[in-house]
Formats: C-alpha cells, sequence, structure tokens
C-alpha cells in the first residue's frame, strides 16, 4: 500500500477485521477506510463494538483476523514509537491524580519524539507550545492537572494529543463527560485542527446530532459490523435509528440545512427478535 | 534544588565523618568518642593528615568513610526503588520490599546460618567456588533469595507474556506472607541459632569495608544511570498503562526492565545492608510533595536526598547510645513515621494523596 498522502489516499484502512473477547464475537469482519484529512463519526449502541474497533485501529488490541493500515503500515508489525507519531488517541477520560503541571502532561505527547538519551530540545518545547496554544490552555501551562475542569482537562489530553505530531487522531467519545458547551468547544477544536492542519479523525460518539454536525461521513454499527456507512443525510434515516437503537427518531433539517435527529420513544421489539 | 541537595550531602560527609567511637566497639572511654575536629577531618580527608593522630587517620579512612559511602549509597539506592515502584503500581504506597524481596532475603540469611559454610559450593561458568567465610557468604546468598523471590512473584503473575501489575502486587503480597512464615518459624525453633538473624534483619552498617563498598557502589551507580534513562517512561506510567501504550511505550518491556532495576537496587542493598524500612517509602513520597510527580526531577533528587536521609539516620544509630550501635532500621523508623505525619498533615497536597 502506497503512503498516505494528503488527499485521496487512504489515512486509515481496515480490512476484514475480526475480534473476539475468548468466545464471544465483537467485530465480524468490519472493512472501511478513512481518506486523509477526513472526519468520520462512529455511532452505534452499547456493546456495538464501536471501542474494540478504535483499540484495535489504535495498536492497542492485537486481533488476529484481519488487517488495519494506518497511512500504509501495518499497526501490528509497526513498531510502538512510529505508531505513536502517526495515530494519537484521546480517550473518554483521563485519570489524572498526580500533581503535574499542564506542560509536564503535555511533554509528555513528545515521548516518541525524543530518544531516551537525551534530553527536551527547543523544537520539542516548541511543538508542546504550538499544541497548548491551538487548544487555548497556554495561559494555564503551570497549573496542575489535579486543578483543572473536565473540560480543560480534555483538552490538555487534546494538547499532548498534537504534541505527538500525529497524522490520525483517534477519539472516544471525548465529550460524554462535558456539559454542552464544552462539548461544542472541545469538538469544534478538533474540527478546526482537522480542517487547518488536515488532520485525519476517526471518532465515536454517542450524540446522534453532534455526530452529524462535525463529521463529513458516518459509520453505523451494529452487532460487531458495520451496518451503513456514509453522509450524515444518507446514515441518519428514521429507520436506520430504528434497527439499531430501537428508537423511534424523526429527521429534520436546521436552518443551516444540518441534520437534526430529533429523538422519539423507545421501540419495544415484539415477539421473537 | 538538586545542587542544594548535592552540596549538603558532601557537607553531611565531612560532618558525620567526625562523629562516632574510636577504637573497638564496647572498650572505648568516654574521651574516645568525643567529636573529632573538623579541621582534622577535613585535613585527614584531603591528604594533609600527616599533623594529626594516626589514629584519627585510621578510623577516619579505613572505619568511618566506608560506612559512611556504604549507607549513602544504600539510601540512595533503596530511594529511587521506591520511586520505581510507586511509578509502576500508580501507588504511593509502594515500596522496595513490596514484592516480597526482604523475605526471600531473609531466607537466603537463613539458609547461611541453618547450613554450615562448608557445604556451600557453587559452580559458575564451569568453574567450582568452594565458600569459605560467612562474610563472604551472607551477601551473596541474601541477594540470590531477593532475586529469586521477585522471579518467582514475577512468574506467578505472568500470564501470556504480559504482567499484571495488580496481580503481580497480590502475588508478591502473598509469597511475602509465606517466605515471612519460613522466617519466622526458623527464628521460633532454633532462636538460639537464629538470634543473628534477627538483627541482621533491623539493617546495619557495622563492620563495612571498602571491599563492601567496591561492589555495591558501581552496580548502583550503573542503576541509577539506568533509571535516568527512564525518567520519561516513569512519567508515563503516572498516567496508565493504556494512555502510555497510545504515547508510544512499550509498556509490556519497559516494566519488566524497570522491574529488574527496582530489584537489582533493592537485593544488592538487602544483602549488604539487612533490611532498612522506610526509606524507600518515605523519601521518594517527600520529594515529590517538594518537587512533584514529574520523575526528570524525581529521581535524581530521591537519590541525594535518600543518601542524606540514610547517612545521617546512620550517624545517629552508631552515636545515640555511646559505645553501643542501634540497628538502624528502628532509627530510620523512628525518626521517618512521625516526620512523615507530619507532613501528611500540614501539606495541603499530602492530604489529597490519601484521599484520591
Amino acid at each position: 500500500m502506497a503512503e498516505g498522502r494528503r488527499n485521496g489516499a487512504a489515512s486509515i484502512s481496515v480490512d476484514g477485521l475480526g475480534f473476539s473477547y475468548g468466545k464471544r464475537e465483537v467485530l465480524k469482519d468490519v472493512s472501511f477506510s478513512v481518506r486523509a484529512g477526513e472526519f468520520v463519526g462512529i455511532l452505534g449502541p452499547n456493546g456495538s463494538g464501536k471501542t474494540t474497533l478504535l483499540n484495535c485501529v489504535s495498536g492497542a488490541l492485537r486481533f488476529v483476523n484481519g488487517r488495519v493500515g494506518v497511512c500504509g503500515k501495518d499497526v501490528l508489525t509497526i513498531g510502538s514509537l512510529e505508531l505513536a507519531r502517526l495515530v494519537a488517541v484521546v480517550p473518554q477520560e483521563s485519570a489524572m491524580n498526580f500533581e503535574f503541571t499542564v506542560e509536564e502532561v503535555v511533554l509528555m505527547g513528545r515521548y516518541s519524539h525524543i530518544n531516551r538519551y537525551r534530553f527536551e530540545d527547543e523544537r520539542d518545547y516548541a511543538v508542546a507550545e504550538r499544541a497548548m496554544r491551538a487548544t487555548g490552555i497556554w495561559r494555564m501551562r503551570d497549573r496542575l492537572v489535579t486543578n483543572l475542569s473536565g473540560g480543560e482537562r480534555q483538552r490538555v489530553v487534546i494538547a499532548r494529543a498534537l504534541a505527538q505530531e500525529p497524522r490520525v487522531l483517534l477519539l472516544d467519545e471525548p465529550t460524554t463527560h462535558l456539559d454542552l458547551r464544552h462539548q461544542l468547544e472541545v469538538l469544534g477544536l478538533i474540527r478546526e485542527l482537522n480542517q487547518t492542519r488536515g488532520l485525519t479523525v476517526l471518532a465515536v460518539f454517542h450524540d446522534l446530532n453532534l455526530a452529524a454536525r462535525f463529521s463529513d461521513r458516518l459509520l453505523l454499527m451494529d452487532g460487531g459490523a458495520v451496518m451503513v456507512e456514509g453522509t450524515p443525510e444518507e446514515v441518519l434515516t428514521d429507520r436506520n435509528v430504528l434497527r439499531t437503537f430501537q428508537v423511534d427518531a424523526k429527521i429534520g433539517r436546521s436552518d443551516k440545512g444540518r441534520v437534526i435527529v430529533e429523538v422519539g420513544d423507545v421501540v419495544t421489539r415484539r415477539g421473537p427478535p | 534544588m538538586n545542587l542544594a541537595l548535592l552540596l549538603f550531602l558532601l557537607l553531611s560527609f565531612l560532618l558525620t565523618a567526625m562523629f562516632g567511637s574510636i577504637g573497638p566497639i564496647g572498650h572505648g572511654t568516654p574521651e574516645n568518642i568525643e567529636p573529632m575536629p573538623a579541621q582534622a577531618v577535613l585535613d585527614i580527608l584531603t591528604g594533609r593528615g600527616g599533623n594529626w593522630n594516626d589514629t584519627y587517620s585510621v578510623v577516619v579512612l579505613d572505619v568511618r568513610l566506608p560506612r559512611i559511602v556504604l549507607a549513602a549509597t544504600v539510601g540512595c539506592a533503596l530511594s529511587v526503588a521506591g520511586a520505581i515502584m510507586q511509578a509502576l503500581f500508580k501507588n504511593p504506597m509502594a515500596d522496595p520490599y513490596v514484592l516480597g524481596l526482604s523475605s526471600g532475603a531473609a531466607l537466603g540469611a537463613g539458609a547461611t546460618l541453618a547450613i554450615p559454610v562448608s557445604v556451600w559450593t557453587f559452580v559458575v561458568l564451569g568453574v567450582t567456588y568452594q565458600a569459605t567465610s560467612a562474610e563472604m557468604l551472607l551477601p551473596f546468598l541474601t541477594f540470590m533469595g531477593a532475586l529469586g523471590t521477585i522471579f518467582l512473584v514475577f512468574n506467578i503473575a505472568r500470564t501470556g507474556g504480559k504482567v499484571n501489575t495488580d496481580t503481580l502486587l497480590l502475588s508478591g503480597i502473598a509469597v511475602s506472607a509465606f517466605l515471612g512464615a519460613i522466617v519466622m518459624f526458623l527464628l521460633f525453633i532454633k532462636e538460639k541459632q537464629f538470634g543473628s538473624l534477627f538483627f541482621w534483619m533491623l539493617g546495619g552498617f557495622s563492620g563495612t569495608t571498602w571491599a563492601s563498598v567496591s561492589v555495591i557502589g558501581p552496580i548502583v551507580l550503573g542503576c541509577l544511570v539506568l533509571t535516568a534513562f527512564y525518567r520519561r517512561d516513569l512519567n508515563l506510567f503516572l498516567t496508565g498503562e493504556d494512555t502510555a501504550r497510545h504515547l508510544g511505550m512499550d509498556v509490556d518491556r519497559v516494566k519488566v526492565y524497570l522491574l529488574v532495576l527496582a530489584s537489582l537496587l533493592t537485593g544488592i542493598s538487602v544483602a549488604f545492608a539487612g533490611i532498612i524500612g522506610f526509606v524507600g517509602l518515605l523519601i521518594p513520597h517527600i520529594v515529590r510533595l517538594t518537587v512533584g510527580p514529574d520523575h526528570r526531577y524525581l529521581v535524581p533528587a530521591s537519590a541525594l536526598a535518600g543518601a542524606i536521609f540514610l547517612l545521617w539516620m546512620d550517624t545517629i544509630a552508631r552515636t545515640l547510645l555511646g559505645r553501643s550501635e542501634i540497628p538502624v532500621g528502628i532509627i530510620t523508623a523512628m525518626a521517618g513515621g512521625p516526620f512523615f505525619l507530619y507532613l501528611l498533615r500540614t501539606s495541603r497536597k499530602g492530604g489529597r494523596w490519601l484521599g484520591g
């Protein structure tokens, strides 16, 4: 596979991926690809395999079936340092019990770039500064991460991910624990980085409207497989929402032309499933 | 900060060399435990000791100095080992003995007492060695006991090439309790024969020679340099293993390296100084309250603070009762415990440590 280039080339390619925890099959023959610079959202009910899929792409889970390539490199055979220079991960919530300063945490993102026998140099500090400025946390760089609010802490984690200078950013429900304003701020920031820096984004969402608002393309997962794939308009139909979430939904359009999902009631299945 | 600690350590070398009894323990007269003049110590250390009493020179260079250097080295080793363990287990309550290393070492020490020296023969690389004295045998067997325990605990906790830190901690506790019970049983059935084991377990530096220093010194120095290379890895462990992996660390491999380093530092310390508690728990903790959790600063500061702390504790141990010595492990716990509690109560950060 050719080295991923800015436009057109696949940044993430997943091919026939299968994964089981013991005997429980969590992913079944999943295939899709994400182009460089694209923002792709993953949706699906609990247990549909979203997080497992993300963990396979990030190289955290060693799978047996299928292939996952990032920028043309196989995630299973690539070294951990090289992988960290291509892919950064922002988890749902990051425990921060130790009193590092914001700057110290962001500098940890440079781990994969610094040889262990040398010190952080000017470039490392410059990259960290740029990451902190981009995420709006530069002025709080000397504060302790243990004293930050959830939204601020998530921005520190994003800054650390940016300090890795990755080409791909993987996010697992990055705003679940944030309030409405911070959800929009954090996702807006990621969208901006995606558009200005050409960062490829693959993000798991719970909220259908947030997913529709920020993603170029959506993957709707159910039972460990990708059910539908396409633009928000194509994926978010009342029929698809009903089938995967068993929830009634009305799909509309905002004044700006965005897809809006108005969620109705839970539909209980009758008879054998 | 580190520079200040380093200067203080050097000053401590000079000051602590002034104190202590002159002449064989138990035979000193009151005049003989008067502190030596600082000028004398300084002159002797800089090779201009000709103007002073010959006894002074021998006492400083051959009795006190090796002991001072050993105490500082062991303090350094235990503190850094403690810092490594606390990072690996993400737990400020972890100490160098957390994996049962001390019980294994005690069992090794017990073995030297239970089995006559003449029986011990070792075959290393095809050459047969016959142990000739208990002095040689004790460090060797305690070291073997310590490393053997770590190896055992490690393999119990290992599944499919990976080591889960929680399982590691639990198997460490279980193995430690088991081996500790054996040691206690030995002490119980043969109290007379094993009386010296009891004193060994309380730790101490009496009778230190340059020979011990020349063995432990280079090993500890080497381990410290290696630990410094892993300073960023230690930071990443504090953020959790998943995050560490995402940031590019080969977690499973680095974990093994760091466990080996910490075990080596602790094992060699136990071999030459017995089981000295509290240093490895207390020093990294106190240093963290001052410089923060970043191991780029925490590792060197802990090394220096640990050296200073144990050096002074040993000085107290050998001077407090005049002519007889107190096991240094008792002093470290007596002095360290209350100080630690004081820090916990007064430091805002300390309170949060236990809370979260």
